[in-house]
């Protein structure tokens, strides 16, 4: 069930835009900056609210690389995987962060703290290697630094 | 030199109030268009400046914009948004114009609104540029509390409204009619075209969408005009230009130059050169789906038609360096990876053929490659080359791999022969 809040700021959204669809997209940020991800409860829910069916709305939810339709951990780390970072040895950082979280690429840690994904080019190609948790960007990073990084996220 | 769209911009701090960037001219270019000119007239300085999209594309912004219908009879509202999803990987310019002075792309934004006569306007940004998102978001708010935004623009009677939109990750989102079905809560698949967007964009209605350097030039050319603005240029191109480097140089990073400075000059004026024990091999000049330029091509000026002459294109300008200790084959391996990950599925060669090459490379990486893959790599460049495909996302792809089997084919083969990676840096798809 989706609060009253949440109601309220996907018809706040829904107000901008000609058609209830078009809002769907800001609904369903609204839903997963609450609750993390987009269950197939919400995304019913949601669905209900800009008139689209769930499949539909699924079929959106789907295509974007992060509209989480998956559960994921309190920390989402998004490690860029693009060409400059490539370059640059980002996979130094991937190795680290395989083996001292324990998980591979999409996995969440078992305490729930961290989920790892891959990301297409953060845009930052002159500080390269880079990530992102939440809203916090690294740069020009070194293995050496993770540890300390990670330690900043509880 | 002259550097108008960066001249407010100072690494680590904070940008410009909308007090602070009137205090140094700002929003003049909107005062005086809304009170001095016709939208016809801003329509025609656009085009007179030979301002061309900064976006990769390269087309004439004045032309693009007056293929939008004008007059009483024009389908309202129209549309004006400004493309700031930069995905393309080895492209940060738009960042820092977005970070560094978000006030200058709202006025720029203004100017074109007035000028296509929009009524609605969408920044849409990326979901990375999280700082970006901050200060856009305040320079909307400064921009509405002035005056420069909302009903009756400082007395005109031009109404102009300001949303930002900040998209959920997807490359296929900076093609101009897939950023207009996201827009629309829809999947970012392409739209068939004509109709063009600037006779039925988003929402079915008039849409003009421009790049956010592009729309940063606006207010400079207003102010300015259109000699100035070509004598800002050393080349056929008007105009300066963000040029970024990135890859094994000694000081990476995005300058705003005159159009037409050469790779060489990039690279080692600006860039510092190559890294101590690493030799410069090849370089995607734009972005991603440029096509790859070797040493024979380092005095290239990096302007539209020299860059298209030695057989690549601008594109965004932002550079990738190859060296000689980076696998071609992997690094083109990369690059497949990323454009198979970020075909949007709609159109068939794109959606099987793009992941069949990525394939291919990671064999040929992994030394399981046959003679025959090459072959079958260049059959791909070709069927999945422009005309083939749905949209230029393929196409795109298909420039580093062509270019790459043309300069580095002997490495290709020696992955082959020799049955493993000569650099042993075989690049690991993530999923």
């Amino acid at each position: 069930m989706l609060t009253a809040e949440e109601i309220l700021q996907i018809e706040h959204e829904i107000s901008l835009v000609p058609k209830r669809k078009a809002a769907c997209i800001e609904a369903l940020k609204i839903v997963q900056h609450n609750r993390g991800w987009i269950s197939d409860e919400s995304l019913k829910d949601v669905a209900g609210i800009v008139d689209m069916s769930p499949a539909e709305l699924d079929s959106v939810a789907t295509f974007y690389n992060l509209i989480f339709r998956r559960p994921v951990g309190r920390h989402v780390i998004l490690l860029c995987d693009s060409i400059s970072c490539w370059v640059m040895g980002y996979e130094e950082i991937r190795d680290y962060l395989f083996t001292n979280l324990g998980i591979q690429y999409g996995q969440t840690t078992e305490d729930g703290r961290f989920t790892l994904l891959p990301n297409a080019c953060l845009g930052t190609c002159d500080c390269a290697p880079a990530l992102m948790i939440g809203n916090d960007l690294y740069r020009n990073l070194t293995v050496d630094q993770l540890d300390e990084i990670l330690s900043k996220y509880s | 030199m002259e550097t108008p769209l960066t001249q407010h911009i100072v690494a680590g701090r904070k940008p410009l109030s909308l007090k602070e960037y009137e205090q140094v001219g700002g929003y003049q270019s909107v005062r005086k268009v809304l009170k001095e000119m016709t939208p016809t007239e801003v329509q025609n300085l656009v085009k007179d400046s030979n301002l061309k999209g900064r976006g990769g594309a390269g087309f004439g912004t004045g032309l693009k914009w007056s293929f939008v219908p004008m007059g009483p009879d024009a389908a309202m509202p129209k549309y004006l948004v400004a493309n700031a999803d930069e995905m393309e990987p080895g492209t940060f310019k738009d960042r820092l114009l977005l970070e560094g002075n978000p006030h200058q792309l709202l006025e720029g934004m203004i100017v074109a609104a007035y000028a296509i006569q929009a009524n609605i306007s969408y920044v849409f940004l990326r979901w990375a540029y999280k700082l970006a998102a901050q200060e856009i978001t305040k320079a909307i708010q400064e921009a509405y509390d002035a005056g420069y935004l909302g009903k009756d623009i400082l007395g005109s009677g031009y109404n102009l409204e300001m949303y930002l939109h900040t998209g959920v990750g997807r490359y296929m989102c900076g093609e101009e009619t897939a950023l207009l079905n996201a827009l629309e809560g829809k999947r970012a698949h392409p739209r068939a075209k004509p109709p063009f967007p600037q006779v039925s964009g988003l929402f079915g209605k008039p849409t003009i969408v421009n790049n956010v350097e592009t729309l940063c030039n606006l207010p400079h050319i207003v102010n300015n005009g259109v000699e100035w603005y070509k004598g800002l240029s050393k080349s056929a191109d008007t105009g300066t230009k963000l040029y970024g480097v990135s890859g094994r140089v000694k000081t990476p990073g995005c300058w705003e130059l005159p159009i037409g400075v050469t790779i060489r000059e990039l690279l080692e004026d600006y860039a510092g050169g190559m890294q101590d024990g690493y030799l410069f091999k090849g370089v995607l000049p734009g972005g991603a789906s440029t096509d790859f330029l070797v040493e024979q091509h380092l005095d290239t000026p990096m302007d539209y038609a020299s860059i298209q002459a030695a057989g690549s294109r601008l594109g965004t300008g932002t550079m990738i360096i190859l060296d000689d200790q980076t696998c071609p084959v992997g690094f083109v391996h990369n690059l497949q990876h990323f454009f198979a990950q970020e075909s949007c599925g709609f159109c068939t060669p794109c959606r099987e053929g793009l992941p069949w090459v990525e394939r291919l490379l990671l064999a040929i990486d992994q030394g399981r490659g046959h003679p025959e893959d090459i072959q079958a790599l260049e059959f791909h460049t070709k069927y999945l080359g422009p005309g083939n495909t749905f949209c230029a996302l393929a196409p795109g792809a298909m420039e580093p791999l062509q270019s790459a089997l043309k300069y580095f084919r002997e490495d290709f083969e020696r992955h082959i022969y020799e049955h493993h990676c000569p650099w042993s840096k075989v690049w690991q798809p993530s999923i």
